[in-house]
């Protein structure tokens, strides 16, 4: 990794408000040109040969909903997560999107093991973490970190930046308590900061800032996979841009694979070559870049692809067609029946009320979970997966029918797939 | 509607425009200092438009707008320049006339709906207090006012929403609660600030269809206010875009999107991903949003700015640009910039980085 000289005006802007000379000026553009971050970075590429870090199989995180008064009885469940499986690559980024209520921060808690999940598996470099204790975890919790949302309150406003980013040095006896500060010195110009400004406190830095010393804390330990909670979206546009090159460069120098939950669909698309799309506690549809942003098959993808307004437009004037959703999300706590999107879909019918679609391999590296996946406007007459869920076409028991056995969802893709044009499972 | 002697049928007939902001400065005397939060910011609004301003947090988007409700408490913050209303002088005037102006004519719609309301009082009561403030009117009437604004907003069964209080909406409703509110007395002016950032895509693009079907309906102007500069692109019909209390490119969205002349547009449209896919280089701006405290020398943006070697005698650092028409450019777009020829340089390093699809690539 590059890292530049100390006194960039990304850490001190008072420093160069006098009046430079135009040789001063050249410097320090070359100083700015210095830092990696602020060179021009390209979305990174899928290497589908990579084998996965983290393997989720079937995670439920179910939260008890307690009645009122002394005896407070459980009276329901929130289903957060509610059976999802999929895969992190070694050194990769799985994208993690949907709206708020969605259960994506709670993924993310769930593979950091903030909570305890309900039943199925997390599955981190051949050993699952989801029964561990909490002191059988400790060898773990260096190698998965975590980064929040919200730079102003993750970090402790008494503490200095030193105490903060060398904490996790101390707790986990990584290097002798002489060498502490050194490490941590390094970590601030690892991340662009300062390492001279060890000895100051959170409330000195600005939003941009903050966010890098909560990255140079989760560094400190150097992890194999970080889980990024909304990473930037606390930020500033023109400091958005910042940090996420940076995570770029990171994952690129140290091989880290980022499991990256955000709502803002275009930031996920350059910072992941692969991503899930959540909706009420399941994903509905998953796949490789190209196959959700270019040829997504579920309705709940394809509205939220549609709403992200557009600079592009500017030149069009005015505002574009778009699939326009009703209404919000309902509550996690009493779910629709059958497929959880149906109360919002545009293209429903009776036997989504009645069936929860399967999440079935559509394409190479693409399951999407639809009674009736096709691309936007080329949705398909007849339900698709009647056949394998043994019903007939609206939803009702086919006394010739049985289920396929091949219907469990796995992580991970598998080298045949249904293909929606023959409507048979096939190899491409 | 008051009863003044322009009428908006008179104003459009002599011209003025609905809102005139003119070299409108805003300062806050600190204990660390005077925070120069706008400077010398001037735009007009016409009547029926709608006006964006874009820039980032400090940037002076939200104060200027506040300014523009009078809701600066006058003791502490020091305001001077002009802001015309319908032809009334809004500085300087007593609070109650403007008690009558705020939310009878110009009204707001918040960022956080749920802070904005009040959540002792329901929907309806919240709504029936502005319209009987403006209007002598009976409850009865008041009551059915909010019913039909509540629809308005596509609020479903309003008859009895009216009654919920602000936590039994969900975000988006509130949010439209928040809209009914605001357009309850007809006002000719809402200023938005920053109304679908708290909310979700799906939501925002409900919110905006909203906004504009309503403005066509009464020929309202409105300000959005935002970071988002594809939200813009949408709605707007003029965009200002704000660095460190100053207008830095001001024009019609058309122009200052597709042409932009400043190094600052440029850095802010490179460093948004693009969700098409047509751009997938990311170009940020280096450094820090300025101290409002002690804003730099010259240009504000000099700092941050990679094109500072190419002005000669040290311009950037020492001479504040004015904002005016470039050589180049049309007379609908205003820019503060000392580079010479702006144009080009977005054609041959910039617009190939944020539009490849619209330009052939030099490389």
């Amino acid at each position: 990794m590059n890292t530049a000289a100390p006194g960039l005006p990304a850490d001190q802007p008072e420093e160069v408000s006098g009046s430079p000379s135009q040789a001063e000026l050249l410097d320090l553009e070359a100083a700015l040109a210095a830092r990696p971050e602020f060179q021009p970075h390209k979305a990174p590429e899928l290497d589908p040969t990579v084998k996965p870090i983290l393997t989720v199989e079937n995670l439920k995180m179910y939260f008890p909903v307690k009645s009122s008064g002394l005896i407070r009885r459980t009276i329901g469940q929130v289903q957060a997560v509610d059976g999802v499986s999929f895969e992190v690559p070694t050194g990769g980024s799985l994208g993690l999107v949907g709206e708020s209520g969605c259960g994506k921060s709670t993924m993310g808690r769930l593979i950091t093991r903030l909570y305890k999940p309900t039943s199925g598996r997390i599955e981190f470099d051949g050993t699952d973490l989801a029964p561990l204790s909490t002191r059988e975890l400790k060898p773990y919790r260096s190698d998965v970190q975590m980064i929040f949302q919200d730079p102003y309150s993750s970090l402790n406003p008494r503490h200095t930046v030193g105490t903060i980013v060398g904490a996790p040095l101390v707790i986990h006896d990584v290097v002798p308590k002489k060498q502490v500060l050194t490490r941590v010195q390094e970590l601030l110009e690892v991340v662009g900061l300062n390492p001279e400004h060890y000895n100051r406190y959170p409330n000195e830095f600005s939003g941009g800032q903050r966010q890098r010393i909560g990255i140079a804390r989760a560094l400190a330990l150097q992890p194999k996979l970080m889980v990024a909670d909304e990473p930037v979206s606390a930020l500033d546009v023109s400091i958005q841009a910042q940090v996420v090159n940076l995570l770029q460069d990171l994952q690129r120098e140290f091989g880290i694979a980022f499991l990256f939950i955000a709502h803002d669909l275009s930031i996920v698309r350059h910072f992941c070559p692969e991503v899930a799309v959540m909706y009420l506690g399941k994903i509905v549809e998953i796949g490789d870049r190209d196959s959700i942003y270019g040829h997504s098959y579920h309705p709940y993808t394809q509205a939220l692809l549609s709403a992200v307004p557009d600079v592009k437009q500017a030149a069009i004037g005015g505002r574009r067609e778009r699939i326009m959703l009703e209404g919000d999300v309902p509550s996690p706590i009493n779910p629709p029946s059958g497929c959880h999107f149906r109360t919002r879909c545009p293209i429903a019918r009776e036997i989504c009320a009645k069936h929860e679609p399967p999440l079935l391999q559509v394409g190479k590296r693409h399951k999407v979970a639809c009674h009736f996946p096709g691309e936007l406007g080329k949705h398909p007459v007849e339900p698709l997966t009647s056949r394998l869920l043994g019903v007939d076409d609206d939803g009702n028991p086919d006394p010739g029918g049985s289920p396929d056995a091949s219907l469990v969802t796995k992580p991970g893709y598998d080298d045949t797939w249904f293909d929606l044009d023959t409507k048979t499972f096939g190899r491409a | 509607m008051t009863a003044t002697d322009t009428t908006p049928e008179a104003r459009k007939a002599s011209g003025t425009p609905l809102l005139e902001v003119k070299d409108l400065t805003v300062r806050f005397p600190t204990y660390d200092g005077l925070v120069q939060a706008v400077s010398d910011l001037s735009y007009t609004v016409e009547a029926g438009t709608t006006l964006g301003i874009v820039g980032e947090s400090g940037s002076g988007k939200s104060v200027s707008s506040m300014a523009v409700l009078g809701l600066h408490d006058t003791r502490s913050a020091q305001i001077s320049g002009s802001i015309k209303f319908n032809g009334q002088e809004i500085i300087g005037m007593s609070e109650n006339d403007m008690r009558k102006l705020r939310g009878n004519e110009v009204a707001m719609v918040f960022q956080d709906p749920l802070t904005a309301l009040h959540p002792f009082y329901s929907i309806g009561k919240q709504i029936i207090e502005g319209y009987r403030i403006h209007n002598n009117v009976s409850k009865k009437q008041a009551r059915a006012r909010a019913i039909e604004m509540l629809g308005l907003v596509g609020i479903p069964q309003p008859q009895t929403r009216v009654d919920d209080f602000p936590h039994q909406f969900s975000g988006g409703m509130r949010q439209r609660a928040m809209i009914a509110m605001s357009l309850v007395n007809n006002p000719d002016l809402i200023i938005c600030d920053e109304p679908t950032t708290a909310l979700d895509v799906t939501v925002q693009a409900q919110i905006l269809d909203l906004l504009q079907k309503l403005q066509r309906e009464f020929n309202s102007a409105i300000i959005m206010i935002t970071h988002d500069l594809g939200v813009i692109a949408e709605i707007a019909d003029e965009v200002l875009v704000m660095y460190g209390g100053r207008a830095v490119e001001y024009g019609v969205t058309r122009e200052v999107l597709t042409r932009p002349e400043m190094p600052y547009t440029w850095g802010l449209l490179s460093s948004v991903p693009d969700v098409a896919g047509i751009s997938d280089v990311l170009v940020p701006i280096p450094g820090t949003p300025p101290s409002l405290l002690n804003p730099p020398t010259g240009c504000s943006f000099h700092p941050r700015c990679t094109f500072v070697s190419q002005v000669p005698d040290n311009l950037c650092v020492t001479t504040l640009p004015v904002l005016e028409r470039s050589s180049t450019g049309s007379s609908e777009h205003l820019s503060r910039c000392h580079l010479r020829d702006p144009a080009a340089i977005y054609e041959t390093e910039i617009a190939p980085i944020v539009a490849p699809d619209r330009t052939e690539s030099p490389a």
